[in-house]
């Protein structure tokens, strides 16, 4: 919200685009309060994909939604961009782990949604939702209701509606997780293209060790709820990635660490 | 056969077995007209009082299409405000749904003081009966949006008017349509009920006058009117229905 601390953040080169700093959330239900995330601290630079790793209900859900201002965080800090978030701001991107798309609305009117909101539906946006949805191989299902779509088709539609207006971050909650596993692999390459011609920063949660690692530059490995952060995990695989890197010595290592961490592989 | 044909041709042989058994009792039973009149001697009855048939079911029309009209514009803001403000939610929605333990046709002599006997009374009455369920399944379309599309207009930070009219009255757009139907057909009871209650006109009054007369074939013919009449205006809610929601899957055609 402060003009001058961003030119700050910006000015200096090595500082982080995103920082989460001991950040805690307490759920307070009438039985008893209930800690879904304790202590969690990491930071990531602008054009990282991270993912954030972690048993089903373990709490990596929340710090999405707190990096998106969506939820408050009870304690700690998170930034972006050296602002400090806590309400929704301009500029995030949502996927869903179901494409939750708007059924009353073509695949086109569902795209646009986002820049309808924010007053910019004009021609340029247009011109840049046919773009992308030619991006992810939906050119020619524009005028297409989503129900006449498959689940993989709808979440490519929800893709390019969480990119459209250009957020400064994605945040995708097991947006694959749904799909089969053939077109989840073929939605990790996807989602890697699209990141290589947006730039976006992109926060993945996921809760499968092989997706993790085959997207992210970082892996945040947590715990079961509360949610604590046990393992930090740099992928140092170069980009482009392909069906091959899954088979490299070094991806396998880092899914042996990850299990490890998660105390499903034992040493 | 074709599924189309069979769609449209069973339906027809039903109702001609109906129609014939119906035929052959009166027939060989030597039934009284006054009791049951052959399918012949209503269709007679309907030619020769077409005239009258269609007058009187025209206001009967009125009575039911105001009615139906005005529990939609009346039914929808409040279950809007109801969905919206939790104070107006508890103050009185209990009362509303109290206030359906109340035969409604116990209600029409009242209206009938306060309105008299022309069409306002039995526009009331239409309308008394079709608004519930306008309410309660606006109010469940309205509640039922689901809560990621909600997030995601969080995140853009959309107003509340955006929010309502982009996600939340669209996604109750369904359940808004299946009150609707229900109301529509409620609405053509109402109007008769009023009609029976006190009246000089309408397909009601027709059949009661045409009961008292013995005339049983103008009643039976003003019945199969006021059924059509039900029909007609269903027709035109899932008319409305297909032209509102084009993306909606046909359900009509499922079962």
């Amino acid at each position: 919200m402060n003009a001058s601390a961003t030119k700050d953040a910006k000015g200096a080169g090595a500082a982080p685009f995103g920082r989460i700093v001991n950040v805690t959330k307490t759920f307070f239900t009438a039985a008893q309060p209930i800690s879904a995330v304790k202590d969690v601290s990491f930071q990531f630079r602008k054009g990282d994909l991270i993912s954030l790793l972690g048993p089903s209900g373990c709490g990596k859900t929340t710090v999405l939604k707190m990096m998106g201002g969506l939820i408050p965080a009870t304690g700690g800090l998170l930034e972006l961009d050296g602002k400090a978030i806590n309400a929704p701001f301009p500029g995030v991107g949502v996927v869903f782990q179901a494409p939750t798309l708007m059924p009353w609305r073509s695949v086109l009117g569902n795209v646009l949604f986002p820049m309808e909101v924010l007053g910019k539906n004009d021609a340029r946006a247009k011109a840049r939702a046919h773009e992308i949805l030619k991006l992810v191989g939906l050119d020619g299902f524009e005028n297409a209701y989503p129900r006449e779509l498959s689940g993989g088709m709808q979440q490519r539609v929800a893709l390019c509606r969480a990119i459209i207006h250009e957020p400064s971050i994605l945040l995708m909650d097991e947006p694959f997780g749904a799909l089969d596993e053939l077109t989840r692999l073929e939605m990790n390459d996807l989602l890697l293209d699209l990141r290589r011609v947006t730039g976006a920063t992109v926060l993945f949660v996921t809760h499968s060790i092989s997706e993790a690692i085959y997207l992210s530059d970082q892996v945040v490995v947590f715990s079961k709820r509360p949610a604590v952060i046990v393992k930090e995990l740099a992928v140092d695989i170069p980009y482009p990635r392909s069906s091959q890197t899954r088979f490299l010595p070094e991806f396998t290592e880092l899914e042996r660490q990850a299990g490890v961490a998660l105390g499903i592989v034992h040493q | 056969m074709s599924k189309r044909a069979s769609h449209f041709l069973y339906p027809l042989a039903g109702t001609l077995i109906i129609v014939l058994a119906w035929h052959y009792y009166v027939v060989l039973f030597h039934v009284p007209v006054v009791v049951l009149p052959t399918p012949m001697q209503v269709l007679q009855a309907m030619v020769q009082e077409s005239r009258a048939l269609l007058e009187e079911g025209w206001i009967t029309a009125l009575e039911c299409i105001y009615g139906f009209a005005l529990a939609m514009a009346i039914g929808i803001p409040i279950a809007v405000t109801m969905t919206y403000s939790r104070i107006a939610n508890q103050m009185f929605y209990p009362l509303l749904v109290a206030s359906q333990s109340i035969p409604k046709v116990a209600i029409a002599p009242i209206l009938l003081v306060w309105f008299g006997t022309g069409l306002k009374s039995k526009l009331a009455m239409a309308f008394v009966i079709a608004f519930f369920p306008v309410v309660v399944d606006t109010a469940t379309g309205l509640r039922s949006t689901s809560p990621e599309l909600l997030e995601l207009a969080r995140s853009l930070q959309c107003s509340r008017l955006q929010t309502f009219f982009k996600i939340q009255l669209p996604s109750a757009l369904p359940s808004i349509f299946s009150g609707a139907k229900i109301a529509v057909t409620l609405a053509v009871i109402g109007a008769v009920i009023g009609e029976f209650i006190g009246s000089n006109e309408g397909l009601g009054n027709l059949l009661l006058t045409a009961n008292s007369q013995l005339n049983t074939p103008l009643v039976w013919a003003a019945l199969i009117v006021l059924s059509v009449l039900g029909m007609v205006l269903y027709g035109i809610v899932v008319v409305a229905e297909k032209f509102l929601m084009p993306w909606a899957v046909d359900s009509t055609h499922k079962h």
